[in-house]
């Protein structure tokens, strides 16, 4: 009797609050690895976490970690859906299809989708120019390497991460003609010891610069342990490493864009939107060039992001040209935003095959 | 392609050290399953295992009584199925997966204050004479005691399993658990320790990742290595020294992999990556051809009543 009276006095209770929060507006998150991460899924919870400081108990924020790409994602942003989220952000190139199912399913929830190209009445989606970031870290890569081999530690083989290949590439070869990449693809975001191994391999072939599109901050241990290999923060500052091996990084923010969205549901003015967004709107930060580096090429780095910051320079102005070496842009031409949204080829001089 | 850049020596050096994680955990889970008992919770004891040893390593600056709190940490963790499957008969399925995620996210908040510390180094052995031996040395005689240990563990199952009284009675509870109850022998109290034993050395891979391979703390590091470890005792038709087998081949394929990429080998990436698993299951499903199979009392529960 009296659990039966427990259990009324329960359900009483989740019911008015139910209903107190029915005029908040709750705000879902995807992160593909752990918000521990201290790289990519740390800075979209970063984003989190300024929205929820941002409009207090105007919102409610939930987010599900480690949710695998593909069939599995799909379950995961319904079971958010269902639960009443008005705004669901997909953090990870992998949820792009996923997105796209459930949100037509529930037309009058909003979802925005990270990274991706695919958008729909009720789907945005956003990203940042990371490449503007692989630009300046290519320039200082290129002074930097003693033995003239940096390597590259990619994840996967999509735009996104080819784009910083060829930019990096680009920068590091205009300070130094004799620079060659060597690229690994781990095939996965996150994984702290085959990250590891890869940094490993790539040092023990006399790479001395070691670049990383993966989230965890393995690699730069492997660095720090090597004695004489540089590395950049990848996503996340990933200071605790700075100012040797770490000398610089590039740093998501995304909290303003959360922000913006979530105001954008509360006030009803929410639309489809593609956003692309690089370091002059502050999306892209450059973490701070440590001493490891010496003053004339860093404030050479410092000059590169300024330039690109304002638009007077773009990272990919011809000439270039393709791997295969034919002609992709002619001189002082730019690269146009369709081009490097789909972008599935390196530039010249770099080697190997792009995983089909 | 520039094959003289992939140094054979650092690259079986390395390969050793890759492999160790999985081997650890694999010789403990072919123990457990030996005694008759599924412990899905490999995973999670490896990752309580390493943040138990990266703390205590960092607080007492020891990495030796780090390991030793992973492998206590991991037997811990593992009590919790003792409790649930051995007391309370609960699905042994259920209960190693609620053990995995149990272990993954208890060991997330112990790691709050861990994450971009770095832990004291592990010295590698350093034998006079025998560690300056040109290619044997670097190979064989310089790596980290733990590495050494693995091995040892591995013969050292092997040698209980067939040699001994001990060997036998685990294996008699495994294949019949009722017959061994007949006969007089602690069903329970025989698995208990199996279990405890299999924490404990999935514990210690744990840790071999947070302390030596990695050597940082991260959530959710082990990544699935506890996953394959499972895998691995079944393709090793839960044969010791097909479990180092295993292992090393798993090891050494994906680090051979990463310089074989690095080294601009034309072989398509896809192929690379895909290898050391399909290299692995292909060579262990052959050498298993000689019908050994599982351990008859497998994942089933036993009560003394039955």
């Amino acid at each position: 009797m009296k659990r039966t009276s427990l259990l009324a006095g329960v359900a009483l209770a989740l019911g008015l609050a139910t209903g107190a929060m029915a005029d908040t507006t709750k705000v879902g998150f995807v992160y593909v690895g752990p918000v521990g991460d201290g790289g990519w899924t740390y800075e979209h919870d970063q984003g989190r976490k300024a929205v929820v400081e941002e409009f207090g108990d105007k919102v409610e924020t939930v987010y599900v970690e480690n949710v695998a790409e593909g069939p599995d994602a799909e379950r995961v942003i319904t079971q958010m859906a269902l639960q009443g989220a008005d705004l669901i952000f997909t953090t990870s190139f992998g949820y792009m299809d996923q997105t796209v199912n459930v949100a037509k399913k529930f037309p009058k929830v909003k979802f925005e989708h990270a990274t991706g190209y695919k958008t729909a009445d009720n789907v945005s989606v956003y990203s940042a120019r990371f490449y503007e970031g692989r630009a300046v870290q290519g320039h200082i890569a290129g002074k930097m390497t003693k033995s003239n081999i940096v390597g590259y530690i990619a994840s996967f083989p999509i735009p996104e991460v080819i784009r910083g290949i060829n930019s990096a590439y680009i920068h590091a070869k205009k300070v130094n003609p004799d620079v060659q990449f060597k690229i690994i693809w781990a095939y996965t975001w996150f994984d702290p010891a085959k990250e590891a191994d890869a940094a490993k391999a790539l040092i023990e072939q006399g790479a001395d610069v070691v670049l990383q599109h993966t989230d965890s901050t393995a690699p730069q241990a492997a660095a720090k342990a090597a004695g004489n290999v540089i590395t950049f923060g990848q996503a996340s500052d990933m200071s605790e490493y700075a100012p040797f091996p770490r000398v610089s990084s590039i740093i998501d923010d995304w909290a303003p864009y959360y922000i913006a969205r979530t105001k954008a549901v509360m006030d009803g003015t929410w639309t489809s939107t593609n956003t692309w967004d690089g370091i002059g709107a502050g999306m892209v930060g450059i973490g701070e060039i440590s001493d490891a580096v010496p003053a004339d090429v860093k404030a050479e780095a410092l000059a590169l992001k300024d330039a690109i910051a304002s638009g007077e320079y773009s990272p990919f102005t011809g000439p270039l040209k393709k791997q295969d070496g034919s002609d992709w842009l002619g001189d002082g031409e730019t690269a146009d935003d369709g081009t490097l949204a789909g972008m599935n080829f390196y530039v010249e001089g770099l080697e190997g095959d792009i995983p089909q | 392609m520039d094959l003289s850049a992939i140094n054979p020596i650092l690259l079986i050096a390395s390969l050793m050290v890759a492999a160790t994680p999985l081997l650890l955990a694999a010789v403990g889970e072919l123990v457990v399953e030996k005694a008759g008992v599924l412990n899905l919770g490999v995973e999670g004891m490896m990752i309580v295992g390493a943040i138990s040893g990266f703390s205590i390593a960092v607080e007492t600056g020891s990495p030796w009584l780090g390991f030793l709190a992973s492998a206590v940490g991991g037997a811990v963790l593992s009590l919790l199925f003792v409790i649930l499957t051995q007391v309370a008969l609960a699905n042994q399925v259920a209960s190693g997966l609620a053990l995995t995620l149990f272990g993954l996210g208890i060991s997330s908040l112990m790691g709050q204050s861990y994450v971009g510390v770095k832990p004291p180094a592990t010295p590698d052995l350093y034998i006079p004479i025998l560690s300056d031996i040109p290619v044997i040395g670097p190979i064989v005689f310089s790596h980290d005691l733990i590495l050494y240990l693995g091995i040892m563990i591995v013969a050292a199952v092997w040698a209980t399993l067939k040699y001994t009284r001990v060997g036998l009675i685990l294996r008699a509870v495994g294949e019949n658990h009722d017959a061994a109850h007949a006969l007089g022998y602690k069903v329970v109290r025989i698995r208990i320790m199996a279990i405890m034993f299999g924490g404990a050395c999935a514990g210690l891979g744990g840790a071999y990742i947070s302390l030596i391979r990695v050597p940082q703390w991260t959530e959710g590091m082990t990544a699935g290595i506890g996953w394959i470890a499972l895998a691995l005792v079944v393709f090793a038709s839960w044969k010791p020294w097909r479990v180092l087998l295993g292992a090393y081949l798993f090891g050494g394929i994906t680090v051979l992999q990463l310089n074989l990429q690095a080294a601009g080998v034309a072989i398509p990436v896809e192929y690379l990556a895909m290898s050391p698993y399909i290299i692995t299951i292909l060579v262990l499903v052959i050498l298993s051809a000689d019908k050994s199979s599982a351990p008859a009392s497998l994942g089933r529960i036993f009560h003394a009543s039955h």
